[in-house]
């Protein structure tokens, strides 16, 4: 048998699933997204009315800023905290033993459920919450901060909670790789501290750092349970407005906004992957 | 040894803060937990007791709790055994170049950074406009595929990277067939990535919730189930619920270090072939 056959062979059952559940589902959307809908049901037609709708409802452009709003704010969190912890593990922590258990450590949360660490925040931010009683018994506030839960700041938070480990992990991969002596080398020529870190290490993260740019950012764009669950339901970004006319049976329309929500992820991936090549990087 | 920087003890401290701040919450809800009978969502304790928990194990007024955790554990199943088989093969094939290699390595990629609900969606619309239903072990279990299977190809990708080519070059001088060679050289040596290959597809199929959305049906899998409870259960009893499922979790994770463990040390002690080479 020759090797490319083979090749095929065992690429196949990938291509496979990743076909049936991913591009024809893609492709679905596509489709579905020209169609018409009643109260009750959708049908096959080629209409512009649901892209019309989208795009001269004042709501769309609300929702999509909004929604880079929170990507923005998160990407900046998570991209300071993940470089802080993966600098502290790679170069401050001498033994390895002891780089991969605290390593371990950070990502073990990544296996638990995110609904479940999302649900966990009630006891704290709560308006008889842990973090309001604290502040209280200190003399900081005198009523309990109305704005701990369901606002921007408790969605924000739990973005945090929930991918800071997306930065952390490539941004450690990245560090880990770097030569030592290079470092060596930029303190015998008389660099402090903050100029290798600017000069050697920071550069030779900006794979890692990409990396986690774009998992951070596609996560947060495309989230949908996370706003609706910290916020109360009173704050919105796009993937509630798909999941909205979801639970409305509005499927041509939820299709239309998910084409346009696709879109817009696609473009920011496509400019970030200019600057790395992932594959190389593992 | 080098004294310690003072950017070494303010970075530890940080680095303690953010395990805080990782842990911290799960944690409070594990404490709450154990609430007494009449004790509500947060502090203070209204005494200590088992009763939250007791609520789960008998009938349910709030949905079908063990129902959906066997649902979400089958399923778990499944897509750790597809990941493993799928991600493998797909690692040995990358391994060679061929044709289309690209486009499905793009495809993978794809799979990882597009928002979930539209897997979620279009999925759910196929088998709507096919005229099929949705279960949560044919619709939901491909659905959750397109999440589990990049992180086992990205996974082969990086244990590959790192594969010593020489053991095959070795068995193949020895006469080994192609398949013998993956068989008996390749896998045992990569087996204990397998392992890490499983715990993600195990997890996070587990946990999975967008892609389960509009894929399960009429049955719900454990964090459907639990979310569902959010809108309308008061109660400690749903700290109860995600304290035994993250334990639950904790203890998958556990079990799947312990064997990487024993693995490596089997490993060790099994053969001193190789050891004359370093």
């Amino acid at each position: 048998m020759s090797k490319q056959i083979t090749a095929w062979l065992q690429a196949a059952p990938m291509a496979f699933v990743l076909l049936g559940f991913l591009v024809a589902p893609i492709i679905m959307i596509a489709i579905v997204s020209f169609w018409g809908a009643t109260e009750y049901s959708i049908y096959p037609t080629f209409q512009l009315d649901n892209y019309e709708f989208l795009f001269s409802s004042p709501v769309t452009y609300t929702v999509f800023l909004n929604t880079f709003k929170y990507t923005a704010i998160t990407w900046i969190i998570t991209l300071l905290i993940g470089f802080s912890v993966a600098y502290f593990l790679a170069f401050e922590v001498r033994s390895l033993k002891w780089q991969i258990g605290l390593f371990l450590l950070c990502t073990i949360p990544f296996w638990t459920s995110n609904i479940i660490r999302m649900i966990s925040w009630i006891p704290f931010l709560g308006r008889n919450g842990l973090a309001n009683s604290a502040l209280i018994s200190m003399g900081v506030i005198d009523e309990p901060l109305e704005w701990l839960l369901f606002s921007d700041f408790s969605v924000i938070l739990a973005f945090v909670h929930l991918y800071t480990l997306f930065m952390v992990v490539p941004i450690f991969n990245s560090m880990m790789r770097i030569d030592r002596s290079l470092i060596e080398a930029a303190r015998d020529n008389g660099a402090s501290g903050w100029q290798t870190l600017r000069h050697v290490i920071m550069p030779l993260c900006k794979p890692g750092v990409m990396i986690g740019t774009i998992f951070v950012t596609t996560l947060v764009m495309g989230d949908f349970i996370t706003v609706r669950f910290m916020s109360g339901s009173q704050r919105a970004n796009v993937g509630r407005l798909i999941s909205n006319d979801i639970s409305l049976l509005q499927y041509p329309s939820a299709s239309a906004t998910a084409v346009v929500l696709l879109c817009t992820v696609l473009i920011v991936i496509a400019l970030l992957l200019r600057l790395v090549d992932i594959r190389k990087e593992l | 040894m080098e004294k310690r920087s003072r950017s070494f003890y303010i970075l530890a401290v940080f680095f303690a803060l953010f395990v805080l701040f990782l842990y911290g919450p799960v944690l409070t809800i594990g404490v709450l937990s154990f609430q007494g009978p009449q004790g509500g969502l947060t502090f203070p304790m209204n005494g200590v007791s088992l009763h939250w928990f007791r609520d789960l194990f008998q009938e349910q007024a709030v949905g079908d709790i063990w129902g959906s955790f066997r649902r979400s554990f089958a399923l778990g199943m499944m897509v750790m055994v597809t990941t493993v088989v799928v991600s493998v093969l797909g690692g040995l094939a990358f391994r060679k170049r061929f044709k289309g290699s690209g486009l499905l390595f793009y495809m993978a990629i794809a799979s990882l950074v597009i928002p979930s609900i539209l897997v979620s969606l279009g999925v759910g619309l196929i088998f709507n406009q096919l005229g099929l239903p949705v279960h949560w072990a044919s619709s939901g279990y491909g659905s959750q595929l397109t999440w589990t299977l990049p992180f086992g190809l990205l996974i082969m990708f990086a244990v590959f990277n790192r594969f010593d080519k020489s053991y095959e070059e070795a068995a193949r001088d020895l006469g080994a067939t192609s398949w013998q060679t993956i068989a008996h050289v390749v896998l045992p040596i990569i087996a204990p990535s397998l392992l890490g290959v499983a715990l993600f597809g195990f997890t996070l199929s587990y946990d999975e919730f967008a892609r389960t959305l509009l894929t399960s049906g009429s049955y719900n899998t454990l964090p459907l189930e639990i979310f569902g409870m959010t809108t309308n259960v008061t109660t400690p009893v749903i700290f109860a619920l995600g304290t035994l499922t993250t334990f639950f979790s904790l203890c998958v994770i556990g079990l799947f270090f312990l064997a990487v463990w024993v693995s490596s040390r089997r490993k060790d002690k099994s053969s001193d072939a190789g050891k004359g080479m370093v």
